[in-house]
């Protein structure tokens, strides 16, 4: 199964991961707007990462479901975690100096979307997208 | 990289060749903030043209800039904003708020060269 690992450690590793997330999603089948809108997610929640944790990792593989093909990426910290994942979840909600819409507006772009955080431990977010 | 900035009368015109970093996008407005007022600018235009993706932090950044050189009495237009970009802008819930926008950098100066924006 194709997977590539990306390293988030600077604001520069935010353009690597979005580039190697279109390049695997083209070669999962999607076209078009569906690629940006892949890059467009996967950049905000390594933007996240840079924010929130400082450092982590955007994992990006190919994924399965009966005849369903689609791309699932999954990004890690071991940051301060989120003490409240449902207001986390809101438009417009930040503590950082962003505009609160990386996780919402993420999970508006995908078909799946999970986080998991543990505060002091870190933050885990599963996506996924299907090819239509 | 440094976005090359073009002085064109009383128009800044900077085009975006590749992909920016949040450090390049700052730079960006730092950039046109200070050569408006040197070159007392009246209009700017942002070609984004060469933007493949504009994620939240790319869309504040444009608007701070947008918003500043209004302060500093200049106009800026947004031109070249992808079709598959704007998809993804919409569906994610980014809006450019009142910053002008082209569909080019021609018809970006052609509404600089009209004057006022009849929204204003």
């Amino acid at each position: 199964m194709n997977e590539t690992r990306v390293s988030i450690h600077s604001d520069a590793d935010i353009i690597t991961a979005r580039r190697m997330g279109r390049e695997l999603a083209e070669g999962v089948g999607f076209g078009g707007s569906e690629l940006t809108v892949i890059a467009t997610a996967i950049s905000e929640i390594a933007r996240n990462i840079i924010e929130y944790a400082g450092s982590g990792e955007i994992v990006l593989r190919q994924t399965q479901q009966g005849p369903k093909k689609g791309i699932l990426v999954i990004a890690r910290d071991r940051g301060p975690g989120i003490p409240d994942i449902e207001l986390a979840m809101q438009d417009g909600y930040s503590t950082s100096k962003g505009i609160g819409l990386g996780l919402p507006g993420s999970r508006r772009l995908m078909d799946e979307f999970e986080v998991a955080s543990t505060v002091g431990k870190g933050t885990t977010v599963t996506m996924k997208k299907w090819v239509a | 990289m440094r976005v090359p900035i073009l002085k064109q009368g009383h128009y800044l015109i900077a085009s975006i060749q590749s992909a920016l970093t949040d450090a390049d996008l700052l730079q960006l407005r730092d950039d046109l903030a200070e050569m408006a007022g040197k070159y007392r600018s009246r209009g700017i235009i942002v070609d984004v043209t060469a933007l493949d993706v504009m994620d939240s932090f790319a869309v504040r950044t444009l608007r701070a800039i947008a918003h500043i050189l209004r302060m500093r009495g200049a106009r800026t237009v947004i031109v070249g904003i992808q079709p598959d970009v704007a998809f993804a802008m919409v569906q994610m819930g980014l809006t450019l708020g009142d910053t002008q926008t082209a569909l080019d950098l021609e018809e970006g100066l052609d509404l600089l060269e009209r004057g006022r924006d009849p929204r204003e």
